[in-house]
């Protein structure tokens, strides 16, 4: 039962599948970049239109004029960059104990820290909250930041302790034998030899936050320390029918992600695969 | 980093490293001390308490859990809203990932480039996932709707309908079947051996029968992972919910942890908070261990 076409009709169907898949997934991405430099005729006009008559690249202006843009921005960046610091840091000490060192416990610890990735943040929420009220650190960045330089996430662990044992043996035990001390290992050999899987755990640890907002929403109720995230959610409850200036508002917050996105591609993707979740 | 340790062992190497293990590790025992057991704890006890963080919780023993259970009708609104939105979430989005896996596991030119494509959306989550589909599910002027009429289907209000609210938003959660999940499963799928599939050929089956013999048991260890992990995140809602709809229309997206934050920071009954998210921690530990009871009689693992 050979048909001679068998693989030529199978592979029409395959991308006519990928294309109808492709154009359905990224349609909304062009009916929003289309809202966002529509006037407030042309988004209300029916039949839609795809691309707008006149650009109105003054949603874009609007969007600076209307919320501390800049502000937010400078607080986002700042967050983001120190959240990336404490995690890279502190994730690779504590993946070097787990994948190059021996200890008693190590396995049933490192058991243990991945359960704590079923825990609810809620179940924290309250009295971390009390905890930093008591600290004086509301309203500031700090409860935002110095948790991440305390483990890193057991997510970051698991990645980069995968990533440290494909390193050879032999590297630590030469290293060992020349009287090297383990943090001169750690971070003259290891550290460099692990650069994507850092810059993975970077790229992924800048998405949660940049994203966050839970966070912000709890900690940061001055408006001027508020990041972008917390700022557009302001923007939606003010501005829901300026639908122009707030699509606008949209891609300026997820522009710095979807170009980081295009620059380190292969890092977002090496992160999934490196995880291999596969029971 | 010299060591200081100087006492005569049988392995002195190995003692040096089993302290330096410890100090390697320090920072995650700290951070869990503190962010972590502490916390629980403390939650545990606001629980029982009556507390609106100005004065000093007011210890009540289990009148929180009796309120919530016995004269709470928004509590049960919220569980009903959550197990709805999870029941019909979980299921489409773990399918979603899937068919789109087994699609872009064609060895076919360019199927990087829409890898890449059907990844993009997936970066794209919280509030401004929330603030762009508001726009998307407009009733008027969306892009649904628009598209719906084109066909002549008036479609329906979404967001501000109680009766779609909440599968609006699971539409909306999958716009990101492309994203690490698919993934995951496409790194798995690349594990069968093709062998098995021309077992299919030769008995005469065609896609469904590979699909549903051969796929779906080979990477059922992953499917079901995922799944479980799907269902604490669908327990989790909240952002989407917080932006959107603030709970509504008629509470129908009042779901569980939208409910926790508003009494926690709107309220301030703390205690009452801290008993919903032990309800919530005991609820999601129940579900786990349910899925892995019926997981254990499904899941094929390789090897066993």
């Amino acid at each position: 039962m050979k048909r001679p076409n068998f693989k030529t009709s199978r592979t029409f169907v395959t991308y006519l599948l990928l294309i109808c898949a492709a154009v359905v997934l990224i349609l909304p991405f062009i009916w929003i970049i289309s809202t966002s430099l529509k006037g407030s005729e042309s988004i209300f006009a029916i039949p839609p239109q795809w691309i707008p008559k006149d650009l109105h690249w003054d949603n874009y202006a609007k969007v600076f004029t209307k919320m501390p843009f800049f502000v937010y921005l400078k607080n986002s960046v700042f967050i983001s960059v120190m959240t990336i610091l404490g995690t890279l840091i502190s994730s690779s000490l504590v993946a070097y104990a787990f994948a190059c060192l021996k200890w008693p416990g190590r396995d049933w610890l490192f058991i243990f820290v991945l359960g704590t990735m079923m825990l609810p943040a809620q179940v924290t929420m309250i009295p971390v909250f009390v905890l930093y009220k008591q600290f004086g650190w509301l309203n500031t960045f700090k409860p935002l930041i110095v948790p991440a330089f305390f483990g890193g996430g057991a997510f970051n662990i698991f990645l980069l302790r995968q990533f440290f044992l494909t390193i050879p043996k032999e590297l630590f035990e030469a290293a060992r034998l020349d009287g090297c001390s383990e943090f001169r290992i750690y971070w003259k050999i290891v550290l460099p030899l692990a650069k994507p899987a850092l810059a993975t755990v970077a790229i992924l640890t800048f998405m949660m936050t940049w994203n966050d907002f839970l966070g912000p929403l709890i900690y940061l109720s001055d408006k001027l320390k508020g990041t972008l995230a917390l700022g557009l959610a302001m923007f939606v409850g003010q501005y829901q029918t300026e639908w122009g200036v707030l699509m606008a508002a949209s891609v300026l917050v997820m522009l710095p992600v979807i170009v980081l996105f295009f620059l380190f591609q292969k890092y977002f993707i090496r992160g999934f695969m490196m995880s291999g979740i596969k029971g | 980093m010299n060591n200081q340790i100087t006492k005569p062992q049988k392995s002195p190497l190995k003692k040096k490293q089993a302290l330096l293990g410890y100090l390697f590790v320090a920072p995650w025992i700290i951070g869990f001390l503190v962010f972590g057991l502490y916390p629980i704890v403390m939650s545990f006890y606001y629980s029982l308490c009556q507390y609106d963080v100005l004065r000093v919780p007011q210890f009540i023993g289990l009148g929180n859990y009796k309120e919530l259970i016995g004269h709470d009708p928004y509590f049960w609104k919220s569980i009903w809203n959550t197990l709805l939105y999870t029941v019909v979430r979980v299921p489409l989005v773990i399918l979603g990932s899937l068919l789109l896996a087994v699609l872009v596991n064609n060895a076919v030119k360019g199927i990087r480039f829409f890898r890449t494509v059907f990844f993009i959306p997936s970066i794209i989550t919280g509030v401004v996932l929330s603030a762009l589909w508001l726009w998307l599910l407009n009733p008027q002027y969306g892009l649904f709707n628009s598209i719906l009429a084109v066909f002549g289907i008036p479609g329906p209000l979404w967001l501000q309908s109680p009766h779609w609210s909440k599968f609006s938003m699971v539409l909306m959660s999958l716009w990101s079947i492309g994203g690490g999940r698919m993934l995951v499963f496409l790194a798995a799928l690349q594990g069968i051996p093709t062998a098995l599939y021309e077992v299919v050929d030769i008995d005469g089956g065609g896609w469904w029968a590979k699909f549903r013999h051969i796929t779906v048991p080979m990477i059922s260890s992953v499917i079901f992972l995922w799944t479980v992990l799907e269902v604490i995140f669908s327990f989790q809602v909240f952002t989407e919910a917080y932006v959107m709809t603030k709970g509504g229309p008629l509470n129908s997206t009042l779901f569980y942890n939208l409910y926790l934050y508003y009494k926690a920071f709107d309220d301030f009954s703390m205690g009452y908070a801290s008993a919903l998210a032990w309800l919530l921690l005991l609820i999601i530990l129940v579900v786990t261990l349910m899925q892995f009871v019926v997981g254990k009689k499904v899941v094929y693992y390789e090897g066993k």
